[in-house]
This record gives C-alpha cells, sequence and structure tokens, in this order.
C-alpha cells in the first residue's frame, strides 16, 4: 500500500497537491506514481511565469521506462520551480511528497482544488485501478 | 533467426488446429462490398527470369556517364572490403532492430559510428542515424526549436545557400508546426550568406540559424561569424556539413566562440554508392545539453549486473514507440546497412584517408576549374574559396552545351537555373578525388569543341541557288 497523506489533494491523473499558507500550491507527484514509473531519470519543469490551464501537461517525469507527462491540477500562473531535480531527479522517487516537489503555482481561483480527491477517495482509486 | 517457409502440410495443420478448413474463411469478417477482387492496375506477376530481364533493360537506361556533378550526392570511390564486409549475413539487414539488445554485435557497430560522427562534427553525442540529409535538417529543425526553450517564435533563419531540396523538404515537414523558415540571400560576387543580412534580425527572437559549410554552389561561409551572430542573439546554431570536407575543414563544434548545438547532414560520402538516389542515410549530433531533444535512436554502452560491458539501446523514453504523439519524432526504421558500409568505410580510410581524399577532391577540382575555364567562355561565378565543387558560368546557351556532352556520355555539371533563376547559364561542377587528369582533359576537349562548333562563323560564302 502506498504511501498517501492526508492534508494533500489527488488529481486522477496522480498529481498531488499541497495548498500553502501564502495561498500558492505546490505540485508534485504520488508515491504510487513514482513507484510505477521507477528510476527517475530525467525531470522537466515548466518556466516561471507561465501560465497554465487545469488540466494542461506542463512538466515531464522521465524515467528508464517511460517519459509521463504531468498536468496542471488547477489553473494559475507557475511562481517556483524545483531546479534541483536537474541533478537528482531520483528525489521524486525517495521523497515524492517533500523533496521531489515539481513546481509551485498562484491559483486562479481556489475552487479548483476542492474538485481534486482527498486521500481516502486517492486510496479507493488506486484499488479500482488495480483490477 | 532463420526464415522457415510453410509446406503446404504445415498450412493444413495450422487451418485444423484453428478450425477452418480455408484461410479465406479467417477475413470472412470483411464485408462483401469491401473486398476487392482484382488490382486491375497492376500487372500480372513476372518470374524470375522475366525479372531479372527487365531490372538490367532499366539499369542499363542510367548509363555509365562521366559523371562531374556533385550537389549534394558524390561520386567516392568505395574500398571493395566496405561491401565485402557489409553484405556479411550478421550485418546484411536493413532493418533497425527493436529487439536490440539481442543483437549486440549491431549495436557495436552503431556505437562505433556514433563514436565516429561525434569525433567528425566535434560535438559531444551522435544519433544511430536519420533518413537523409534533407530530412535530417528538418529533424534539426525541429530540435532546435524544442531545445530552445528561450525562443517562442519559431523563427529559424535558413540562407538560400543551403541545398534547395533540404530547404524544400524541411519546408514539407514543418510548415504546418508554427515554424517560420526565414530565407537568407547570399552575395552575388562571393557566392556566401552575407553576415551583415543577420543585422535586421538583431535582437529579434530566433529559435535557430542553419549554416551549410561547404554551401550548396561549394563556397565556404564564414561559420564563426554567422555561429556567433546566432548564439549572441539566443538561437541556437545548425550546421550542415558534408563529411568528407569536415577532414578538411573546422568542424561544426569549432565553430564560433561556442561551436554549432547540432550538425546534420548527408552520410552517402562515406562508403554509399550513388545509386541514382538512394538509399543513403542522415547523420545527426549535438552538444550533450540537446541530447534528450535529439530524434532517433541513440545506442550506450554499459554494464550488466555481472560488470561485463554490453550496448543497449538508450534514453527511449524519448522515441514514438513510447512517448507517441509527443515523441521528438516518428522516425523509426531506416536504412541502417549504409550506416555499416560508412562505419566500415570511415574504419577502412581512417582520419589520415579521409583527409587525403578531401585534399585529393579539392585538388581535382581546382584542376578542372582551369581546365574549363581555359577557353574563355566559362568562367567561375564567385571569388570566395570553395571545396570540390564550384558554380561555372557560361557565355553559350547552357542546354546546348549540355546536350552535346551528354551525348558524349559526360555529365557535365548541376543546371543552377532551375532552383536560382538568376544564375542563367551556370553550371555547379565538381570533380572528386575519381576523376583523374585524363577525364578532366576528356570534358576540357569536349567543351572546347562544342564550343568552337558553337562560336564558328558562318560560312562567307553565299548559297548560288536559292
Amino acid at each position: 500500500m502506498s504511501n498517501i497523506p492526508v492534508e494533500l489533494k489527488y488529481a486522477r491523473t496522480h498529481e498531488w497537491a499541497r495548498m500553502n499558507d501564502d495561498g500558492s500550491v505546490t505540485v508534485g507527484i504520488s508515491d504510487s506514481a513514482q513507484d510505477q514509473l521507477g528510476d527517475m531519470v530525467f525531470v522537466e519543469v515548466p518556466e516561471v511565469g507561465q501560465t497554465v490551464d487545469a488540466g494542461e501537461a506542463c512538466a515531464v517525469v522521465e524515467s528508464v521506462k517511460a517519459a509521463s507527462d504531468v498536468y496542471s491540477p488547477v489553473a494559475g500562473e507557475i511562481v517556483e520551480v524545483n531546479d534541483g531535480l536537474a541533478d537528482s531527479p531520483e528525489t521524486v522517487n525517495q521523497d515524492a511528497y517533500g523533496g521531489g516537489w515539481l513546481f509551485r503555482m498562484k491559483p486562479g481561483s481556489a475552487g479548483d482544488l476542492d474538485a481534486m480527491m482527498n486521500s481516502e477517495a486517492y486510496a479507493g482509486f488506486l484499488e479500482a485501478e488495480d483490477h | 533467426m532463420p526464415f522457415i517457409p510453410h509446406t503446404e502440410t504445415d498450412l493444413r495443420e495450422m487451418l485444423d488446429a484453428v478450425g477452418v478448413s480455408d484461410i479465406e474463411d479467417l477475413f470472412d469478417e470483411i464485408p462483401d462490398s469491401l473486398r476487392i477482387d482484382k488490382l486491375s492496375g497492376v500487372p500480372d506477376g513476372l518470374n524470375e527470369q522475366e525479372v531479372t530481364r527487365l531490372m538490367i533493360e532499366r539499369a542499363e537506361q542510367d548509363g555509365r556517364p562521366l559523371c562531374f556533378m556533385g550537389a549534394g550526392a558524390y561520386d567516392h570511390h568505395v574500398p571493395a572490403a566496405v561491401w565485402e564486409i557489409t553484405t556479411r549475413g550478421e550485418f546484411y539487414s536493413a532493418y533497425t532492430p527493436y529487439q536490440a539488445e539481442a543483437s549486440q554485435g549491431t549495436l557495436q557497430l552503431i556505437y562505433e559510428y556514433q563514436t565516429m560522427m561525434a569525433g567528425l562534427t566535434g560535438l559531444d553525442v551522435s544519433n544511430a542515424s536519420m533518413y537523409d540529409g534533407a530530412s535530417g535538417l528538418a529533424e534539426a529543425v525541429l530540435m532546435a526549436i524544442r531545445g530552445n526553450r528561450k525562443s517562442k517564435s519559431g523563427r529559424v533563419l535558413v540562407p538560400t545557400t543551403v541545398h534547395p531540396y533540404y530547404r524544400k523538404t524541411t519546408r514539407s515537414i514543418v510548415h504546418n508546426q508554427g515554424i517560420e523558415l526565414i530565407e537568407l540571400p547570399y552575395c552575388t560576387e562571393g557566392g556566401n550568406t552575407i553576415p551583415e543580412s543577420l543585422s535586421k534580425y538583431e535582437g529579434q527572437d530566433i529559435a535557430a540559424v542553419v549554416i551549410q559549410q561547404p554551401n550548396f554552389f561549394g563556397i565556404l561561409e564564414e561559420v564563426d561569424q554567422l555561429t556567433d551572430w546566432a548564439h549572441n542573439n539566443g538561437a541556437l546554431v545548425i550546421g550542415i556539413a558534408n563529411p568528407v570536407a569536415m577532414a578538411l575543414l573546422k568542424p561544426p563544434g569549432e565553430w564560433g566562440e561556442q561551436g554549432a548545438d547540432i550538425a546534420c547532414g548527408e552520410g552517402q560520402p562515406l562508403g554509399v554508392p550513388m545509386m541514382a538516389g538512394g538509399p543513403y542515410f542522415g547523420y545527426m549530433c549535438c552538444k550533450q545539453a540537446l541530447v534528450r531533444q535529439m530524434p532517433g535512436r541513440i545506442v550506450g554502452r554499459t554494464v550488466d549486473r555481472d560488470g561485463r560491458e554490453g550496448f543497449t539501446l538508450t534514453l527511449q523514453a524519448r522515441e514514438q514507440h513510447i512517448r507517441r504523439s509527443k515523441a521528438t519524432s516518428n522516425i523509426c526504421t531506416n536504412q541502417g546497412l549504409l550506416v555499416t558500409a560508412a562505419t566500415i568505410h570511415m574504419s577502412l580510410l581512417g582520419a589520415e584517408g579521409l583527409r587525403r581524399v578531401a585534399t585529393a577532391c579539392h585538388a581535382n577540382t581546382q584542376k578542372l576549374v582551369a581546365a574549363l575555364t581555359a577557353n574563355g567562355c566559362v568562367e567561375p561565378v564567385f571569388n570566395r574559396p570553395y571545396f570540390h565543387e564550384t558554380p561555372l558560368r557560361f557565355s553559350l546557351p547552357l542546354e546546348g552545351v549540355m546536350r552535346s556532352l551528354h551525348a558524349h556520355n559526360i555529365l557535365p555539371g548541376y543546371n543552377l537555373s532551375a532552383d536560382y533563376p538568376e544564375l542563367a547559364d551556370t553550371l555547379l561542377v565538381c570533380a572528386t578525388e575519381t576523376r583523374t587528369d585524363a577525364d578532366i582533359a576528356l570534358y576540357a576537349d569536349h567543351l572546347n569543341r562544342v564550343i568552337d562548333a558553337q562560336t564558328a562563323a558562318g560560312c562567307p560564302v553565299e548559297p548560288k541557288m536559292a
């Protein structure tokens, strides 16, 4: 059973989102996702200042067996990206919810996060996917 | 893996196992309205004897003219050993193995090829080849657009001194992808891209600049100036370089302060016969920073879990069989056999041999130009240095001259007026290391006779009878 922190929100495409105190949203991929993808070799993060729509592909995580798009869970503007992943992409495998964060954004409207799954719903979603 | 054809007994057994009486039964889902009875435009099959006869007749239609034409494909000597080895059963498959790691020998050969091309171009990485030089340029443009993340304009500067077919092919491939190819003029005296012509794009968002060296006219470009301008203006540099020329000239990796970012071009001059236009192969190399944007296969060297060295396809996650519509390219298989030949050719010649070939080409072209311009009716068009080909302007109509020379089984050169209407009566002539002094003398001799015949004064005696 993979690690699914309760304080985060989850997308059907396996991104997690954290609402920060300043209203910005940090995004990464879930522990289940990193496990499925395997050893990360490269992460392509978006550009700071880039505006994205909800559901728009804005980053790529590349493992030895697949290069997967990462979709922004909400609409907004990218304010910070995790440059450290350029040298240590394996952080996404080792610490998917912490040091493996991909980008932080200023959401267009906070409401979009409410549409995401909570940890329980995501756990159920993962179970259903397995069958 | 040997090919084992089925016998009638095999077929019968398989059909019985599946539970059908006739192979046609397996297609019974296809509605009658969609079935084709007979392909009316396709003639009946020929047997081996008939096909052999037909192929011989077709091949003889090409003739074997004495070739003084370059323009993208060159008549170089290929040592007999090259194809003797290339056609060995172990190598002799045009197909690109996707169960790649099973073919360690093939992968090693491709790895060696990549190493040689990276060395020849002065860059860090090479891929396992492209289809040809023209589509290689198109891929390089797409790669530069992807790789230059700071540029959003999709605008690429392409000199008109780049091979016309390469420009046309690139346009076909990129024009629906929001990419604008902007042509740069050439200097009418020098035949090169005017570095100053770039200044009108100064400060604008340009994704990449293409430079061909030597250019289509055989003229040498100011590669350092052009490269530095591009980099200072935030553009990537794509260098199209003739691989034989790079044995003598500065390779793309050493252009300007930082070197070109991507090098691509036609690999035919390396051990591939001209073969009436193909199949050839294209090469592509780049700096390490761009390697993830490079299309095509890349072979890597690694160790297995017992520490033994082995070869593998690497960075495959970018390819179309995994990444699908977001792949770096949809290239899959190509004429890998020619890469095999090229690798063996380069191994046999070595750096020194390639340099000698290049030197001989240069010397012979100079001899050719001297011989052809001696009559005073033919002169070089451009005054800059050139490598192994150059345009010559004829002061009499070219068509008649060419017709006469063709009748003497000489291919005098490439008529430039089709692609460059401003260069009327101009022939791009080329002499590789395979053209001897006797060949050159033959061409000059026939040319002089043609000129004499066409410029002779008419008979001064008036006819007595009307």
